[in-house]
């Protein structure tokens, strides 16, 4: 891997990424045992870029987001790793200085817009919530700035909207408060974690295509957690693809799709329908994702993996890979590229 | 809203009627009969006769009922068989006994059982929260009588002689008069006809507040304490767990989520976004433990001596007395659709998505 | 069309709820969820019905299976009118047409074991012998990828991949003609979905059934299906076979649909028609075309008339004013335009 760090662990200032996560381990401690629910995630997010983290459910690319946060709920613990976000670790960060950072600088929206808002407070009391906790004391925020911040994220008749009760609102339209909330103090990151599985694809597609339109205009990173190959490929600069709590393989968009390296990433793409692509049969991934408790030894993704029998590799069972940059600015973590190293 | 409650009274119309149909047939359904009761075992049949004539009792029960349902509407609840006075006139004695001892209780209940849900639930799983449940399962299956017994054992007698007594019986201290509000204001009323003054005078702490008698007012709060304890420890312990559960699920919602990652401070974030709606359930176990606050009354009423509603309840259906267990019968049902009005109304108060139409 | 080859006729099919509100329940409104849906089904083919939430289709399925009651309209069934059967006539009938659910978490008894599950409804048919049904309960697991053994287990033993086997096992054992598959696989993760879909394709043809694929995603739709039909706001509009859909699309809401939905190809050159809005309250459907408060080409015409659902030629239908058969002049709009 290039050496991207700096002596102190701190990366030149240079090039400092708006976030970076390293190492990242938070488990879930449970009767039945230890989940590692997100085990040695490291990435990065560059300011104004549109990073996409793919991966299935289970994958820990939610935790990931929350772990970011320090929002994850007991018996989760982030157990340890670095969270550096413009220049400061995140996780040295107290309670309160951490609570002054979510909603303004980093914000979120998450997949159930609708139940993602309060149903007993009102549009405007939640949009100037934000404001009230995150302005100077004593400023009382403006009904007209709540009517201001629904123009911004294209909520048609925003006057009478900020009246309105969220189980008023159809499920994009939530959404679209929920960006708006986001949007409030002007972060300098959103995490969106899956925000439009829930909602139906021409809905999608406008959201989608807001949060494009905010991150162009206002140069915003944003963070876009989903399942869907899909989004990835119409939204993402640069995607991150997680299995089983770790992140397996790290590119930019186009040479993710145009050469997909880890075993895992191919089988993925092969395995969805896409439209105008017609195939035969679609590719299938044999097997489960491991049971997070009892992961095996050396590659996670090694019991499923037909590459390693092709090409008769031992090690994967045995010893966990690095991530490889098998390509410039294009890494894996797999040991079948092990000689492509640069 | 106005046409709603409109039309919930109107429903309610008949279903009082139904409850009055139901009492008077089974209050006359029982065995024994109201001249023996009242009169003694040897009362002979010729006076029993007499007896029955002079209260209408000889008359065919569905005419009986029109009589009574008629004198009901024109305000006119009978005279008490055992009394010989009107029905209406023990009630403004009794009534404001139960009332405020039912006010007190509940104001305990809810008072301590929110706030220990509350801390149950924030510190889910910890030594509070288990402590706490703990407590609250014994409070729920806490005899009324035997609690009763108890508190006014310690209070009233162990810890005499100290600054922590409570009289164990009765409203005020033996010679402790509080003058009516309407007699320190000169007002001219019939303080024992059924009016609202004379009701109002009979609910010591409220009258003593009106008319500025600390000393008399700290004397009848200083009575109901243990009484309003021991009836108030079940409704606190359904309270307290039924707070904790509802909190503690609503803290795992996802909207309590985007209030965290707003950046709300944790103590907002519970109050703000968890306590309005885990209440909602809260405020139909308070409005049902409303109603079985009654049976208990009637076990509180009488461990502390008190004459309230529950004390003349059971004292009437044992004598016989159909009337009184008719006239209160039908003010405690009335009583219980205006609760149930009143929780509805503060439900769709507090969860927009009900609306009252 | 002769009728012979459609094994699922349906026409002017209505399916309405009553909205009931006020402490005396009364009906203050209707939900037009199915408003007059004319379908065929082919024998022996596989059906998409794509729409997104809300347009009817899921009720579409269960009006034809006459687990909802229909409104209006008749559903013909190899032949047999099935809303005019008395229920010991439709008896024999529901073993030929199966359900396969969208949940695969709560569409399972949890506290069935996975043999009794789908055993269950061979013993409602009246198969008493407990030999024969553990072997057609055998077989039928077998069919979609699992063993005997996981007759003992319980559906929380199984991960969703698998229920979803259990659920087609359980369509599967009474040997029917027709399965209808609600979103079978959206409930799924994305490398499971295609076991899935590679399942449901090979048991079609091995066995012969017609499958009535509801669905929204138009991807799964084009992998699986051979014919397609489109649905908005209660009514079908676009019907066509796939590859004449797919590269043909009439309907501006088709069309929309299809641009809508992300391609996993980030070199895919596309144009992106994005619509404005939310669908409509299928309790006040707009009036005219139902589609034309969010149609991008709508007319005045749009607004006023309601479009029938034409051939456009090569058993392409589409219910739209602005499309007119090959050859034909557009008449109508230019009456109205001019």
């Amino acid at each position: 891997m290039a050496d991207r760090t700096g002596d102190n662990g701190k990366p030149p200032a240079e090039e400092l990424p708006l976030l970076q996560v390293k190492d990242l381990k938070t488990y879930f401690f449970t009767r039945r045992g230890i989940v590692k629910a997100v085990d040695g995630v490291s990435l990065t997010v560059r300011r104004g870029e549109i990073r996409g983290v793919v991966g299935e459910s289970g994958c820990g690319k939610s935790m990931t987001a929350m772990s970011i946060l320090q929002l994850v709920d007991k018996p989760g613990r982030i157990v340890s790793g670095e969270v550096w976000f413009k220049g400061e670790n995140l996780l040295a960060r107290s309670r309160r200085e951490m609570t002054a950072i979510r909603g303004k600088q980093i914000a979120v929206i998450f997949q159930e817009p609708k139940s993602s808002l309060n149903p007993v407070l009102k549009v405007s009391t939640q949009l100037l919530e934000v404001l009230k906790v995150h302005q100077d004391v004593g400023r009382l925020p403006r009904t007209e700035e709540a009517v201001k911040m629904l123009k911004e994220v294209g909520i048609p008749d925003p006057e009478r909207r900020i009246h309105n009760y969220p189980h008023e609102l159809s499920g994009g339209m939530a959404q679209r408060v929920m960006i708006a909330m986001g949007m409030a103090c002007a972060p300098d990151l959103l995490i969106a974690d899956e925000p439009t599985t829930a909602l139906d694809v021409t809905i999608q597609a406008q959201v989608l295509d807001l949060i494009r339109t905010l991150r162009n205009e206002r140069g915003m990173a944003v963070m876009l957690i989903t399942h869907a190959m899909g989004v990835v490929a119409e939204m993402a600069d640069v995607v991150t693809v997680m299995y089983a709590g770790t992140a397996v393989e790290e590119a930019p968009t186009l040479n993710l799709f145009d050469e997909p390296l880890h075993p895992y990433t191919r089988g993925l793409i092969a395995s969805i329908p896409v439209m105008g692509q017609r195939k035969e049969r679609l590719e299938v991934i044999p097997g489960r994702v491991p049971n997070l408790i009892d992961m095996p030894p050396g590659c996670r993704f090694a019991p499923r993996c037909r590459a390693r029998v092709e090409h008769g590799l031992e090690k994967c069972t045995v010893e966990e890979p690095p991530m490889i940059e098998a390509r410039p600015g294009h890494l894996v973590r797999c040991w079948l590229y092990e000689g492509d190293q640069r | 809203m106005a046409g709603y409650l409109l039309r919930r009274l109107t429903l309610a119309i008949p279903v009082l009627l139904g409850i009055l149909f139901v009492t008077f047939s089974l209050a006359r359904l029982l065995p024994g009969d109201p001249c023996h009761s009242a009169l003694g075992e040897k009362a002979t049949p010729e006076i029993c006769a007499a007896f029955n004539e002079r209260y209408g009792l000889n008359d065919p029960i569905p005419e009986q009922f029109r009589i009574y349902l008629r004198d009901v509407l024109r305000g006119d609840l009978g005279n008490s068989i055992k009394f010989g006075r009107p029905v209406t006139e023990l009630m403004v004695e009794r009534l404001p006994v139960t009332l405020e001892l039912s006010f007190f209780a509940m104001t305990f209940a809810v008072l301590i059982g929110i706030p220990l849900g509350i801390v149950s639930a924030y510190y889910h799983n910890s030594a509070i929260d288990v402590g706490t449940m703990i407590w609250a399962n014994i409070g729920v299956s806490m005899p009324v009588f035997w609690l009763g017994l108890m508190l006014s054992y310690l209070f009233g007698v162990a810890l005499k002689d100290t600054p922590f007594w409570l009289p164990p019986t009765g409203r005020l201290t033996a010679g402790r008069i509080i003058e009516p509000f309407y007699q320190a204001w000169g007002l001219d009323v019939d303080g024992s006809a059924l009016t609202l003054p004379g009701f109002i005078a009979n609910i010591n702490t409220l009258n003593a507040l009106l008319v500025r008698d600390w000393a008399g007012f700290w004397d009848a709060l200083k009575h109901m304490i243990l009484p309003a304890m021991a009836l108030g420890t079940i409704p606190l312990s359904i309270i307290a767990r039924m707070t904790r559960s509802s909190l503690l699920e609503v803290l795992g919602l996802n909207y309590v989520r985007t209030a965290r990652a707003k950046g709300v401070h944790e103590l907002s974030v519970v109050v703000r976004h968890g306590l309005r709606n885990a209440l909602l359930p809260v405020v139909t176990i308070i409005g049902l433990s409303l109603g079985s606050l009654m049976s208990g009354a009637v076990l509180t009423e009488t461990v502390f001596g008190l004459s309230g509603v529950g004390r003349i309840l059971y004292d009437s259906i044992t004598g016989r007395d159909y009337t009184v267990v008719q006239g209160f019968t039908l003010v405690i049902a009335v009583m219980f659709v205006f609760i149930n009005l009143i929780v509805d109304t503060l439900y769709a108060y507090l969860d927009p998505r009900i609306r009252l139409e | 069309m002769s009728t012979t080859d459609n094994l699922v006729e349906i026409r002017g099919l209505k399916v309405h709820f009553p909205v009931r509100a006020g402490i005396l329940k009364r009906t203050v409104g209707v939900v037009k969820a199915v408003d007059g849906v004319d379908l065929d089904i082919r024998r022996g083919e596989i059906l998409g019905l794509v729409g997104e939430s809300g347009c009817g289709k899921t009720t579409v399925g269960r009006a034809i299976l006459r687990l909802i009651p229909a409104t209006a309209g008749t559903v013909r069934f190899d032949g047999k009118d099935l809303f005019s059967l008395k229920p010991s006539e439709l008896k024999p009938l529901r073993r030929e047409m199966q359900l396969v659910f969208q949940d695969p978490y709560s569409s399972l008894d949890p506290r069935s074991k996975v043999g009794d599950i789908v055993g269950e409804g061979l013993r409602v048919h009246g198969v008493t012998d407990r030999q024969e049904r553990h072997e057609r309960v055998r077989k039928a697991l077998e069919m979609v990828g699992l063993q005997e053994e996981h007759m003992r287990r319980f559906p929380h033993e199984f991960s969703g991949g698998q229920r979803q086997r259990i659920g087609i096992a359980r369509a599967l054992v009474l040997n029917p003609k027709f399965i209808v598959c609600d979103e079978p696989v959206s409930a799924l993760d994305v490398s499971i979905q295609s076991q899935v879909l590679n399942l449901l394709k090979d048991l079609q043809q091995e066995l012969d059934l017609t499958l009535l694929f509801i669905a929204h995603d138009m991807s799964v739709v084009e992998h699986l299906c051979d014919r397609v039909a489109v649905m908005y706001l209660g009514k079908i509009v676009e019907v066509a076979e796939r590859d004449e859909l797919f590269r043909n699309p009439q309907h501006p809401y088709t069309r929309a649909l299809m641009s809508a939905i992300p391609v996993a190809d980030p070199r895919a050159k596309r144009e992106r028609i994005i619509l404005q809005g939310d669908p409509p309250s299928p309790l006040r459907p707009p009036s005219g075309c139902r589609f034309h408060t969010r149609c991008p080409e709508a007319t005045e015409l749009c607004a006023q008339r309601e479009p029938a659902l034409i051939d456009l030629g090569r058993a392409h239908l589409c219910a739209c004013h602005l499309r007119q058969p090959e050859g034909q002049v557009a008449e109508s709009v230019a009456r109205v335009g001019g």
